[in-house]
């Protein structure tokens, strides 16, 4: 048993490498599988794009003036649940198919992270730090330009990573939504067979991973070195009692 | 995926003298000779399948398609194989033609009910050129050929349920199309809708690309149960649907003539491998051809009707087809 | 292919051919409608269970592995790091895929799914019971041992149990995560509410529906673990009073 998996792992590797015919006759796998690639990122890139513009103000809003606490982590908890395959139908069924329907449900489910990192990564700064910027004369606008902003940035793009990530997922799921992702040979592989099947979910997995570590040393890249000692001896320190940069799923 | 217990009938079964169905096929001899009379109120006498305990100890596993049709025709033989004694298992919904027959030929499956058509372009790669118009001829060559695969196919429905291009009536008429060859000129300014493996069948947009040279805008592979959203919605210019679609009625739809001849017939044939229709019995295909009787177009299409329109589930739909024509005790 | 068989055994009664040209309905035209729903809610009963049962035995299986580990890595400092790059990757790999990854192994039903699901649950929980013992405050940790405990005893009556909230906060997040994602293993062959959302994809209310039961499921058992956290912890209920 385990020499037929290495052997279909083998076909597998073999089809993500080299162009050949598929079961359905049609040349699959190799470079084929580059536009497949090209529209997944640009369905995570359009999804994350958007949702970061909707939800990193009102967070970053909330989180400053310490309001909508119970809304943000509601949000949160229900963003959870939904299941991401029943807002993929909800939206075909209610707006067909097409990049923009697509789109528009990966948003949704893109939200809550960056909701509750921008919420949280605001809230988290230490008001010491904002005290002392007011006493300096700086005004609410200054102090979360140059203040909290900058404090909140790491904790803000670990959101914007999750969300990402949890994109990267359900973007395989496109094809039931008419469009063409990585999804396609894992969702309809009767043109690609069952190493395509196999390859494209080596791919998809590959490519999740390569997007964590990715935006992970962009995280850490941001995060000044005071707040990276400061930090572990906040670890202690629960906001909403949730577990640090780990929010949301990925489906 | 459930496994159905057999259960005791309650009335004994009425032979089932079947001459040759006009679509050429086995010749069935019932299994037994009684009459009987059934809880039936009708003039006429029913027929039920007759429950032969014999058959409890083959287990049988329907299998299906991935579309509506195929899910009410799986519950149809699954609970008419059920009625007749045997142990039965379903696992509908596999996905498309080759998916089916994967499953069939490595036994994950019994058997599941096939297209003569597709199992000519699809699995006997049979040309354009030679494909037979005539359902019997259809049959027999289905017959011979998927026997060299040691897969029986069993008599064929009377009804048939073909590919066919659809379009909206309003968008028909703004065309000016009634054939399908007469897309080619307008083929470039429209987008097609098909199911994903529409993209590598000759029946599908392979064929409409060899046989009829149509060149389409765009071509959208959307799941084969969308196939008539998508016209509705305004999204799509062509769809490729079933002749049983219940939905063409509804929506106003249009079915393009097939002036090329490019779709053969489409009559559905139970498939099952030949070492497992051995084990089962001779009841094996007398059930197959009481069940078959009455699966004409209209019939096909109102089951198909109550699943897709009316939302039962097919299990509902496949009962009360066996109920109404006196296959199973009601 | 004409109908003409040497005969027919029954006719179809006159009502076997429902009436359709009436005007179109609500459930035909595919859209919300509250009052098929009313009506057809037994249709959702048994993936309603099947559902559960892969969200239960995932964060159960989960919870009991990613416990074993973060005993292992309390004692072990030098395993958190090992443990959390590996379950992150487990936790970074889309379900869908990951499925898919496990068919060739475990091939299509409840197994494949629940392995990936387990998988995915393993870095939130463990970081969780790792955070909760590491959160526990020195004095109580010092107190103990004032009182002569051992190890073990330590660990079992002082530090777990004031643990125990950040503990059931990660069994919160997991359980409710889970809920959603288990909505795919309908693609692993495993039924569930994905399996019946998926089997009448186009018609709004069935994807209304079990999408809402899957929230409704994820409310009930966030709930269920909250009010086990309080009956657990009586002292918070205390102090807070």
């Amino acid at each position: 048993m385990i020499l037929a998996f290495l052997g279909q792992l083998g076909d597998a590797v073999q089809f993500i490498f080299t162009k050949s015919e598929g079961p359905g006759g049609a040349q699959v796998g190799g470079s084929q599988l580059l536009p497949l690639l090209r529209e997944h990122l640009v369905i995570t890139a359009a999804a994350v794009g958007i949702a970061t513009a909707l939800a990193l103000p009102l967070g970053a809003w909330l989180g400053h003036t310490k309001r909508g606490s119970f809304l943000v982590v509601s949000i949160t908890s229900a963003g959870r649940a939904i299941p991401s395959l029943g807002v993929v139908f909800l939206f075909f069924a209610a707006l067909g198919a097409g990049f923009f329907n697509i789109t528009l449900a990966l948003v949704l489910l893109a939200i809550p992270p960056i909701l509750l990192n921008a919420y949280a990564g605001v809230r988290a700064v230490d008001p010491e730090a904002v005290d002392a910027a007011r006493g300096m004369g700086l005004t609410g606008r200054q102090i979360f330009g140059k203040i909290e902003f900058p404090l909140a940035l790491p904790l803000i793009f670990g959101g914007i990573k999750t969300s990402t990530v949890n994109v990267i997922a359900t973007a395989t799921l496109g094809p039931l939504a008419g469009v063409v992702t990585l999804g396609d040979p894992i969702i309809n592989p009767s043109s690609y067979g069952d190493a395509g099947q196999l390859g494209a979910a080596i791919v998809v997995a590959a490519l999740a991973i390569a997007a964590e570590v990715g935006l992970s040393a962009v995280q850490r890249a941001l995060t000044p070195a005071g707040l990276k000692l400061s930090e572990q001896a906040a670890s202690r320190r629960r906001l909403l009692t949730i577990p640090k940069r780990r929010i949301a799923p990925t489906p | 995926m459930s496994t159905r217990r057999t259960i005791p009938a309650l009335a004994a079964m009425l032979a089932l003298a079947l001459g040759a169905a006009a679509c050429g096929g086995n010749d069935n001899g019932g299994g037994g000779g009684s009459t009987s009379p059934t809880n039936a109120t009708s003039a006429e006498q029913p027929a039920v399948i007759k429950h032969n305990d014999a058959n409890s100890k083959v287990t049988l596993t329907v299998g299906s398609k991935n579309f509506t049709e195929q899910k009410v025709l799986g519950e149809i033989y699954a609970q008419a194989f059920q009625a007749a004694g045997y142990n039965v298992k379903t696992a509908l919904n596999l996905g498309d033609e080759k998916t089916a027959l994967k499953a069939l030929k490595t036994g994950e499956i019994s058997g599941y009910p096939e297209y003569t058509g597709t199992a000519l372009l699809s699995f006997l790669n049979v040309s354009a050129a030679n494909l037979p118009h005539d359902p019997a001829e259809a049959y027999d060559e289905v017959k011979a050929g998927m026997a060299k695969q040691g897969i029986e196919a069993f008599t064929p429905t009377p009804f048939t349920s073909s590919n066919e291009v659809g379009l909206l009536k309003k968008k028909a008429t703004e065309l000016g199309v009634t054939k399908i060859s007469d897309l080619k000129p307008k083929a470039g300014q429209l987008t097609l809708y098909g199911s994903p493996e529409c993209r590598t069948r000759r029946d599908c947009l392979l064929g409409l690309e060899q046989v009829y040279g149509l060149k389409f805008k765009k071509f959208v592979p959307v799941d084969v149960d969308q196939r008539h959203q998508v016209l509705t919605s305004g999204q799509a210019d062509v769809s490729i649907v079933f002749t049983t679609d219940p939905q063409i009625k509804r929506n106003d739809e249009v079915l393009l003539e097939d002036d090329e001849g490019m779709f053969p017939p489409y009559n559905s044939t139970f498939l099952v491998k030949k070492s497992v229709a051995d084990k089962a019995g001779p009841d094996l295909a007398a059930t197959i051809d009481a069940v078959n009787k009455n699966l004409t177009a209209d019939v096909m299409q109102e089951l198909n009707a109550r699943v897709d329109l009316d939302k039962d589930t097919p299990e509902q739909a496949a009962q009360a087809y066996l109920k109404q024509f006196k296959l199973i005790p009601s | 292919m004409s109908a003409s068989l040497p005969f027919v055994l029954a006719q179809a009664d006159s009502g076997f051919f429902r009436n359709r040209s009436g005007q179109s309905n609500c459930v035909e035209d595919n859209g919300f409608c509250p009052n098929w729903i009313v009506h057809h809610l037994d249709r959702y009963v048994s993936p309603f269970w099947q559902h559960l049962f892969l969200v239960v035995v995932s964060v159960g299986i989960g919870f009991a592995i990613a416990f074993a580990l973060a005993l292992a890595a309390h004692r072990q400092r030098s395993l958190v790091s090992p443990i959390t790059q590996i379950t992150g990757i487990l936790y970074t790999i889309p379900s869908l895929a990951f499925f898919f990854l496990l068919l060739p192994i475990t091939g299509r039903g409840n197994t494949t799914a629940i392995i990936a699901l387990t998988a995915y649950t393993l870095l939130i929980l463990f970081r969780n019971i790792v955070d909760g013992l590491d959160g526990v405050p020195d004095e109580a940790r010092d107190a103990g041992r004032g009182m002569g405990l051992t190890q073990r005893q330590l660990l079992w009556r002082v530090e777990l149990p004031l643990a125990l909230p950040t503990i059931i906060t990660g069994l919160r997040i997991a359980a409710t995560t889970t809920v959603g994602l288990a909505a795919l293993a309908t693609f692993a062959g495993a039924g569930g509410l994905g399996d019946q959302m998926a089997s009448q994809k186009e018609f709004i209310s069935n994807v209304a529906v079990g999408g809402a039961l899957c929230v409704l499921m994820a409310v009930v058992l966030d709930a269920i673990l909250l009010v086990a956290q309080r009956l657990l912890t009586p002292w918070s209920r205390v102090r807070a009073a």
